[in-house]
């Protein structure tokens, strides 16, 4: 479980993030998300250790994240995979290398050891046999399977997304998010996806958080996003004319 | 300005500080510093080959040509290519090609990684990023450029004597007499010194350029060639310094 408390974040006087407290519950796809600009991948960013806040807590199952020394937080790290927007494949490595990567720094595995996880891996992505490829040689889809296949390496006990379906299609997408539900309830794992896909939202989001404006402004289940009042919220999911004609309609139903 | 540069100069040493601490596992280590060696040192020879022969033909033929008192002794051309060679071209006009060569390459890798965020994926995996990326390169560089620098000295000589012999402008005997005329060790000792000082401030003024890029594409080739130019300007201070420290 990871938990959020009091959490404010600026960056050259301009406040971004506005206390925010949450808590993303384990084996559960936590969503969050909201517009552009919204503050939602600073928070994540600050979950993660890459911004650091002015404020505020960060728990890792009960371990300050903000109060640790630079030690600590490796050792914590070592238990978050992180997949990437762009996916943040190594280019000069191979598909098998990107994998085994975090093997290679963090374990004393051996050579056969660390291939056979990372075949296990590739498997669990339905990239089997692409080891040798290098990332430019891979499609959109494929860089995210192969950048989720490096997250589940190390066996991580947190998973963070940013955009996982950002440049991909529909049903790529579907793909993604399905693989992003099945390891975190296989792994037991703390998902957290930051998204402003609905799609994902629907397919995937047990816990749903909305930021607006840097703060928190929504919480919920993805079935109570649909159905409630709050007029931001419904200026997000229904943005578009054909999504407002499915609001009326079920209204009017 | 000044407030800019200072901050740079700041940020500067907090990044050297962190790229010498201890490396997350020896082995990997171990490994990126011989493929460190392998792109800043091997892929170098060649650019320095061809650059020390030429020059010191050049070198070679100038003095010979311009030695119209008889005065001078017929070994003046090798003593002075000599001199010329190991004192300033080897050393330091080598590390300015360097400069550009290593230096734009280091800066728009790690400027590249940074913008695709895969500095983040190695920092949140647990990775020290800078010690990860920037500690092998600064080590093959300090011990792969003094080889370089012996390598240009050796072929920069030979380049002046081909150019000497074949133009007719002077004979072996006297060039290699004029090589060995009033040699000093401490002279080449003096050039490593500088070439190992140099090393270092190449490699980590490109990693700082690239380390800290911020945007896209195009913020990756300016930080590139700001890596150079400061590069450039860094080295030929040090050198003055250096030169002032050490022969003066």
């Amino acid at each position: 479980m990871i938990e959020v408390r009091n959490v404010n974040k600026s960056f050259g006087g301009n406040q971004i993030l506005f206390d925010i407290n949450a808590t993303f519950e384990q084996g559960k796809v936590n969503l969050i998300i909201g517009q552009s600009g919204s503050g939602k991948s600073v928070l994540a960013k600050s979950i993660v250790g890459l911004h650091v806040p002015e404020t505020g807590e960060i728990l890792f199952d009960g371990r300050n994240f903000l109060n640790m020394t630079r030690v600590e937080k490796t050792e914590v790290r070592k238990e978050i995979g992180m997949l990437f927007q762009g996916s943040a494949l190594f280019d000069s490595m191979t598909v098998e290398e990107n994998v085994m990567f975090p093997l290679k720094m963090f374990t004393n595995k051996t050579s056969k050891e660390m291939l056979d996880r990372a075949n296990f891996c590739l498997e669990r992505v339905n990239l089997t046999g692409k080891n040798k490829l290098y990332p430019a040689e891979c499609s959109g889809g494929m860089q995210k399977r192969i950048a989720i296949a490096r997250a589940i390496a190390m066996q991580p006990k947190y998973l963070f997304c940013d955009e996982p379906n950002s440049g991909l299609d529909p049903k790529t997408s579907i793909v993604i998010d399905g693989l992003i539900k099945e390891i975190t309830y296989e792994y037991n794992m703390t998902t957290i996806v930051i998204t402003h896909d609905m799609n994902s939202v629907i397919e995937i989001g047990d816990r749903v958080l909305f930021i607006h404006q840097g703060k928190k402004w929504w919480e919920g289940d993805r079935k109570s996003i649909l159905t409630t009042d709050n007029q931001e919220i419904i200026d997000f999911v229904y943005a578009s004319n054909f999504m407002k004609e499915i609001r009326e309609n079920m209204q009017k139903k | 300005m000044l407030k800019k540069l200072l901050e740079n100069i700041g940020r500067y040493f907090q990044m050297i500080w962190i790229v010498f601490s201890k490396p997350e596992k020896w082995s990997v280590f171990r490994k990126r510093v011989f493929d460190e060696i392998e792109i800043i040192g091997i892929n170098s020879i060649s650019i320095v080959a061809i650059m020390s022969v030429f020059i010191g033909a050049v070198i070679s033929l100038q003095i010979a040509s311009n030695m119209d008192n008889p005065l001078l002794p017929s070994y003046t051309v090798g003593y002075i290519t000599r001199s010329t060679t190991i004192l300033e071209f080897s050393p330091t006009i080598i590390s300015l090609i360097l400069a550009g060569k290593v230096g734009s390459n280091i800066s728009s890798e790690i400027g590249t990684m940074k913008i695709t965020e895969q500095i983040d994926a190695l920092e949140i995996m647990g990775v020290n990023s800078l010690n990860y990326l920037v500690l092998p390169k600064i080590i093959a560089a300090v011990s792969f450029f003094p080889v370089l620098v012996i390598f240009s000295m050796a072929l920069s000589l030979v380049g002046g004597w081909f150019a000497l012999v074949s133009s007719g402008m002077g004979s072996t005997e006297d060039y290699i007499y004029g090589i060995r005329a009033f040699f000093r060790s401490y002279e080449v000792v003096y050039a490593l010194v500088k070439t190992l000082f140099f090393a270092f401030i190449i490699v980590s003024i490109a990693a700082f350029y690239g380390y800290y890029t911020k945007g896209g594409a195009l913020e990756v080739g300016k930080a590139s060639t700001q890596a150079v130019v400061v590069n450039s300007i860094t080295v030929l201070i040090v050198n003055l310094i250096l030169t002032q420290v050490m022969l003066l």
